[in-house]
């Protein structure tokens, strides 16, 4: 099974609006949303089945016992989060807490201890042989790398031998975009033709790099800045990086979002590009498998 | 001597595990008296560090080799520190590997990737 | 107690990067003029980009982290065994600490039987202060590879940022994670910013939950509105949201937000547009901090 993960850097760039377009075109059996701090596959990419959901649990939280507490008040002394605070008892904010264990190691009466705390929700949908795999970070939560590959994983679970997987990765360059990259056979950068678009652009490239995956790049909403898209096209060749592409800025675009479709679903300029796109991408994903 | 590779399942039949820090289990193969046991990965439910503390689990089970698709840097220093030499698997079969290892035919892991850094996110 | 709404702590948020914080961010505080603009995007701040702040002045961030001394240190693990995060390990009889995992807990440090723990300063990143005509711009840089950025928030937003009688807009981090919760605890208001698309919609609702569940009163922009149903406006109609403003999709708006200017800055237009949203933001404030009091 090959994947193909889409990722953009700058967050907004049409990352989601791109892979739901692939997967319509390509008829994916898996498919996985890795963007677990707002997942916005789903929206598009319609389920009809209700999904296979699990707890997934983050760094354990500490929780005060009362009824022990003898206020002495060197767990909030020791606390380098400002976790714990004072009110009618002593309690323990779990969005500051880092769940480090100092307090229930400092306190004489053993009143805290670190409990497992649910850190977001992991869903599964499984329709006749399509695999989705998605989830949702609760708010304030850490942890999102161990997530994705958690999304990740499931959905290699459920899938039995199919020819392609197609991942909306997360924005950024951090921790959960590193945690998608892993294992994936080629890596498509969504960029956008802006000064901070640019910019994420290099350093995302720079991650997928160290990976060893292939890269391949496109650029939407390019004519809201033609000068800075002749920028992006110039750097890829300059690197020997391969380009895919380009969509135009498509007001018809929003239009289908917005009514729960794919660009693919509907006749539009985005519509016409993004196959372009796919064709060539789909290219550079198989080239070289003379089996 | 003894050496490990991280497995997706307890079974000789069974694959590599692509991902090294979080591996739910260790094959630890003895390459004399042809002993093979399994050991849990306790690293692989951390959110964080997950590479360290698998790397400090394979140390201290006494192993001299690594066999594996890939490793991260702080991993990567753990082992360096102990001396283990980490080689890098090429099918999916864990026999096949073994076997290439014994065969001479493994080359070193060289492209040793940057930490996930843990990043809690807190 | 009526409050002037002069020197109001003024956070903007969204729920995803792209949306507009820094566009909204940036422009209130060009329009206010004499005004405070703090950036706690630390990980990727981008307002210093627009406003090119001169006579920059820096000072650096650090957070404490272990080191060992190897001859008191007698290998009995009690750190390695402690450490929730993984940063330790004992091999060939040396410990090993990887200081961007460490989260500075102060935890080993704590535990250790031979004292063989203490601690040093790490620096983990930085913070830039300069002008911008008349906006002191305070810029948050966290090192990359660094595990959390919310120390360089928590030092940031300290209270001898903001002048007396001037407003400060705190530009935030995009989702709803503890970093963004870190930049609005002290905000008096929040100005939410959302684009009008169903994925918009449903990033909206995140940080409504948010500062909802902060007892923050709060706003919301439309930005990059079209022509046609917009979702986001259905989503505060239904829910009560204030609209404090809309923000057009426009190419001339687009075009010099790409190349990093400042569009109240540059064009008589915006320059309009923001004033009013100003104008809107301020009465809301007062608004709120008095029904509030």
């Amino acid at each position: 099974m090959k994947q193909l993960l889409i990722l953009s850097g700058k967050g907004g760039t049409g990352k989601t609006t791109i892979a739901s377009a692939f997967i319509k075109l390509s008829n994916a059996k898996a498919y996985a949303d890795c963007d677990v701090d707002a997942p916005n596959l789903h929206l598009i990419i319609g389920q009809r089945s209700e999904p296979k959901r699990t707890d997934y649990y983050g760094l354990p939280k500490a929780e005060v016992n009362p009824e022990r507490c003898m206020e002495c008040d060197q767990c909030r002394q020791n606390c380098r989060f400002d976790a714990i605070s004072v009110g009618k008892t002593y309690e323990v904010n779990p969005f500051a807490c880092e769940g480090c264990g100092v307090c229930e190691y400092v306190c004489p009466v053993d009143a805290i201890s670190l409990k497992p705390a649910i850190a977001g929700e992991l869903m599964l949908y499984t329709n006749k042989e399509k695999v989705f795999s998605t989830a949702q970070l609760k708010m304030g939560s850490g942890t999102s790398g161990m997530l994705v590959t958690e999304v990740k994983k499931q959905m290699k679970i459920a899938t039995s031998d199919t020819e392609l997987a197609i991942i909306d990765g997360s924005p950024g360059i951090g921790c959960p975009v590193i945690a998608s990259i892993s294992g994936v056979d080629m890596v498509l950068v969504v960029a956008e033709p802006s000064i901070s678009g640019i910019s994420d652009m290099e350093r995302i490239i720079k991650t997928a790099e160290k990976f060893g995956t292939k890269i391949a790049i496109c650029i939407n909403k390019f004519d809201t800045n033609y000068v800075n898209t002749e920028q992006i096209e110039l750097f890829c060749k300059n690197k020997g990086l391969t380009f895919v592409g380009k969509i135009p800025f498509d007001s018809d675009a929003v239009k289908a979002i917005n009514n729960g479709q794919t660009i693919v679903d509907i006749n539009c300029a985005s519509g016409l590009a993004v196959r372009e796109v796919y064709n060539k991408t789909m290219e550079g994903l198989f080239e070289g498998d003379n089996e | 001597m003894k050496i490990a590779i991280p497995v997706d399942e307890k079974d000789m039949g069974t694959n590599v595990c692509v991902s090294f820090g979080r591996t739910p289990y260790f094959l630890i193969y003895d390459t004399e008296s042809k002993e093979s046991a399994f050991i849990d990965n306790s690293a692989a439910a951390s959110s964080g560090g997950a590479g360290i503390k698998a790397a400090q689990i394979i140390v201290d089970s006494n192993i001299e080799v690594l066999l594996t698709p890939r490793c991260g840097q702080n991993a990567a220093d753990v082992l360096n520190a102990a001396n283990i030499k980490i080689y890098k698997t090429t099918t999916h079969s864990v026999k096949d590997n073994i076997d290439a290892f014994i065969a001479g035919t493994l080359s070193l892991l060289d492209e040793i990737h940057e930490g996930f850094h843990g990043q809690v996110g807190n | 107690m009526a409050r002037s709404a002069i020197n109001m702590k003024i956070a903007v948020l969204s729920g995803k990067g792209g949306t507009g914080k820094t566009l909204v961010s940036v422009n209130l505080a060009a329009v206010a003029q004499k005004s405070t603009y703090i950036d706690c995007d630390v990980e990727e701040p981008n307002g210093h980009l627009f406003f090119e702040p001169i006579d920059v002045q820096e000072e650096e961030v650090s957070v404490k982290i272990p080191q060992v001394d190897n001859e008191r240190c007698n290998g009995c693990r009690k750190c390695v065994d402690f450490c929730k995060f993984n940063a330790l390990a004992y091999i060939k009889d040396k410990l090993i600490i990887f200081e961007e995992i460490c989260h500075s807990c102060g935890g080993c440090i704590m535990l250790c039987p031979e004292k063989a723990l203490t601690e040093k300063e790490k620096s983990i990143g930085k913070i830039q202060r300069g002008i911008s005509n008349e906006v002191a711009v305070y810029t948050g840089i966290l090192n990359t590879g660094e595990a959390s950025g919310i120390p360089i928030i928590k030092e940031l937003l300290v209270d001898n940022r903001s002048q007396a009688d001037e407003q400060t807009f705190i530009d935030c981090p995009p989702g709803s994670a503890c970093i963004v919760m870190e930049s609005i605890k002290d905000a008096d208001y929040c100005v939410l910013v959302a684009e009008p698309t169903l994925f918009g919609v449903h990033n909206l609702n995140m940080v409504y939950e948010l500062v909802k569940l902060f007892n923050k009163p709060f706003g919301v922009v439309l930005n990059k509105c079209l022509e046609g149903e917009n979702q986001a406006e259905k989503f505060c109609l239904e829910k009560n949201i204030k609209i404090l403003g809309r923000l057009p999709f426009d190419s001339e708006l687009g075009m010099l937000n790409s190349n990093g200017e400042i569009v109240a800055r540059k064009s008589k237009k915006y320059c309009a547009i923001f004033s009013d949203l100003l104008e809107t933001v301020k009465k809301e404030v007062q608004y709120e901090t008095t029904t509030n009091s």
